[in-house]
């Protein structure tokens, strides 16, 4: 009896540990590993590596010439000592807070007027969306020309019909921040609209139909029963929204080179000044790796304290 | 419980409000015959003319400023770039013009060379969309149909880097493109600098792999029962099945590297070479006519334009189930 009660597990151990090599590859082994091959090799090269090799960077000291050393802490010390890096820090954050206030909202506005309509929603989601369609570069460059500072300029001659102008948009420093979180709201807020859209579209009828009956005018379902329904999905765009002003690059790029005087410089932009101008991949790795590790930290704290709001 | 599942539980948050990959059988009639269900205003609302009377100024402006701010800067680029410089600067909101400089498109095409860096973003389109299809459905169909023993473990890795910010492998990115590690190539001025990083898109593995496993298992166990091995099962049944889903993955991908700015101007530094998108700014700072700067900005935007009028549903269908996460 003991004898019997033994020998399985023992012989299955003993099976399990000889691999078979047939055996696995008839059972379709073989072709997982094929179908892997492409996936890990891209990934390995373009994805993985990258982010490991980004923090070794981030300690070492390399001009593409000479062998890297490992020199410590000090692109740390050296990028956080940058005066310029609080200006651009301050910079992106301002930019981040007034793409959040004047720009976040935009898109649930609108998708929750083009919510209600009975007619023709596709020609309105298609018009929302096509500013998302254009190339940024072309745009900003469009753009660039409607912010024509001269009182004939696009803009300034739209404002000029009802009294208000011109303003100097780009060309100021108190204003050219604003002016492209105008653009930037201008070519995000379609295709965030059309995920609202499509997260309206699974709110439950009966909860306005309870709230009609208990005799909740239009304004309070919305602000009682749509936004409640939608705070998942605005929580997330919100936490998307962040982490990508917080990494802004090609509008101050283009729109003002981060000026005028320092005004949009943002961290994105000084990371592709000390690497691509500079040649300090060193520094520009140690500043990615401290934007990267803010950002991971904001969004763990930001979805801890969303998570308690979502369920109470 | 694998650390895939895990990542994918913490993930919904990303997909929230998205309904399911549909399979193809529910497509067609599900759309049209089902009337729309009612919105914050109800029927009885409607028929109140104080709100009917809202309604319709409301929907009037917001129409309005919507042909204004999504179509206006597509006609004034139009117009534009048939207009002589002088016109566009001195009168910008000018609605009548004489559309007497035609040589604009022509100069921009071939003094400026905008046809070339066309066909450039051409190529680094199909090629980016290429690459991110086949290493997309190749890691769908590994993890939603082949799940091998560590298929978790590539599943957890590929997922683990939707939640990195893209900022911390740019600069790396570009030093490997420099100097291939093992390999000891440089792939700077080629094509595969943008064309094979374009393929490392977990997103789309993501959604992907979500279509495929809503696809009835019955299928794949019938083609296998009769003697399908896993490329057939992929190119004969996975595959037409995911028609939708994977006509939404071109369409974006496509758009999405027609917009790329930032990676094709560091890894394409030879100007036969150069999309649009990098080589439009170069033409901006140069001195050429305000006329054929604009008339290149118009050469630029009006092809992803004709393909959005073309597969409008199928864009905005595809951003608002799949979309969400950008980049």
């Amino acid at each position: 009896m003991t004898k019997t009660l033994d020998a399985p597990p023992a012989a299955t151990a003993r099976r399990r540990k000889r691999f078979n090599l047939t055996r696995w590859a008839q059972g379709g082994g073989l072709h997982a590993v094929l179908f892997a091959v492409p996936v890990v090799l891209v990934y390995v090269y373009f994805s993985w590596g990258p982010v490991i090799q980004g923090l070794i960077l981030s300690f070492q000291k390399t001009n593409l010439v000479q062998p890297a050393e490992w020199v410590g802490w000090s692109n740390f010390t050296y990028v956080l000592a940058d005066p310029g890096l609080v200006q651009a820090s301050l910079n992106t954050g301002y930019f981040a807070l007034l793409a959040l206030v004047f720009g976040f909202p935009v898109p649930i506005i609108l998708a929750v007027l083009i919510n209600e309509l009975r007619k023709y929603d596709t020609l309105y989601n298609a018009l929302a969306y096509l500013p998302a369609i254009v190339p940024p570069v072309a745009a900003i460059l469009l753009w660039k020309f409607f912010y024509d500072p001269d009182a004939a300029g696009m803009f300034n001659t739209a404002l000029g019909w009802i009294g208000l102008g011109p303003f100097p948009w780009l060309n100021a420093e108190n204003s050219a921040m604003s002016s492209i979180v105008l653009y930037a709201t201008w070519a995000g807020a379609g295709s965030t609209a059309i995920i609202y859209i499509a997260a309206l579209a699974t709110v439950r009828t009966e909860l306005y139909e309870a709230a009609e009956i208990d005799g909740a005018g239009i304004w309070r379902r919305i602000w009682h029963i749509t936004l409640p329904q939608l705070r998942n999905v605005i929580f997330v765009m919100m936490l998307l929204q962040i982490i990508g002003t917080f990494q802004i690059f090609t509008e101050p790029y283009l729109f003002t080179g981060g000026g005028p005087n320092n005004a949009t410089q943002t961290i994105l932009l000084k990371i592709y000044n000390y690497a691509f101008v500079n040649g300090d991949f060193g520094a520009a790795t140690a500043l990615s790796v401290l934007l990267a590790a803010f950002l991971g930290l904001l969004s763990v704290a930001y979805y801890f304290v969303t998570k308690r709001w979502s369920t109470t | 419980m694998s650390v895939a599942d895990k990542l994918l539980k913490a993930a919904p948050a990303i997909t929230a409000g998205e309904d399911r990959p549909q399979p193809p059988a529910r497509r067609g009639p599900r759309r049209t015959a089902e009337p729309k269900d009612r919105g914050v205003i109800s029927a009885s609302d409607r028929k109140r003319p104080a709100v009917k009377a809202w309604l319709r100024i409301v929907q009037t402006i917001l129409l309005v400023v919507l042909i204004v701010s999504g179509l206006g800067p597509l006609l004034w680029a139009a117009k534009a770039s048939i207009s002589p410089s002088n016109d566009i600067v001195s009168d910008p909101m000018g609605i009548w013009f004489s559309p007497n400089e035609w040589g604009n498109l022509l100069l921009a095409w071939n003094g400026a060379r905008i046809g070339q860096s066309l066909g450039n973003t051409v190529i680094l389109a199909l090629g980016s969309t290429l690459s991110t299809l086949i290493v997309s459905v190749a890691a769908a169909f590994l993890l939603s149909v082949l799940r091998p023993r560590w298929g978790p473990w590539l599943s957890g890795a590929i997922i683990a880097t939707l939640f990195l910010p893209g900022v911390v492998s740019f600069v790396p990115l570009y030093l490997t493109i420099l100097d291939m590690p093992l390999l000891n190539v440089s792939l700077q001025d080629t094509f595969w600098a943008v064309w094979l990083p374009a393929g490392a898109s977990a997103f789309n593995v993501v959604v992907l792999k979500r279509f495929f496993d809503s696809i009835p298992r019955e299928y794949m166990e019938a083609a296998k029962i009769d003697g399908a091995g896993p490329m057939r099962i992929l190119t004969m049944v996975v595959l037409p099945l995911s028609r939708p889903i994977l006509g939404v993955i071109v369409l974006l991908s496509v758009v999405g590297s027609w917009k790329e700015f930032l990676w094709p101007m560091l890894v394409l530094s030879n100007p036969d070479l150069q999309p649009v998108s990098v080589m439009l700014p170069r033409l901006a700072t140069g001195n050429s006519p305000l006329s054929v700067q604009m008339a290149a900005v118009f050469l630029t935007i009006i092809i992803p334009v004709v393909l959005f009028a073309i597969f409008q549903k199928q864009f905005l269908r595809g951003v608002g189930t799949a979309g969400g996460v950008k980049g």
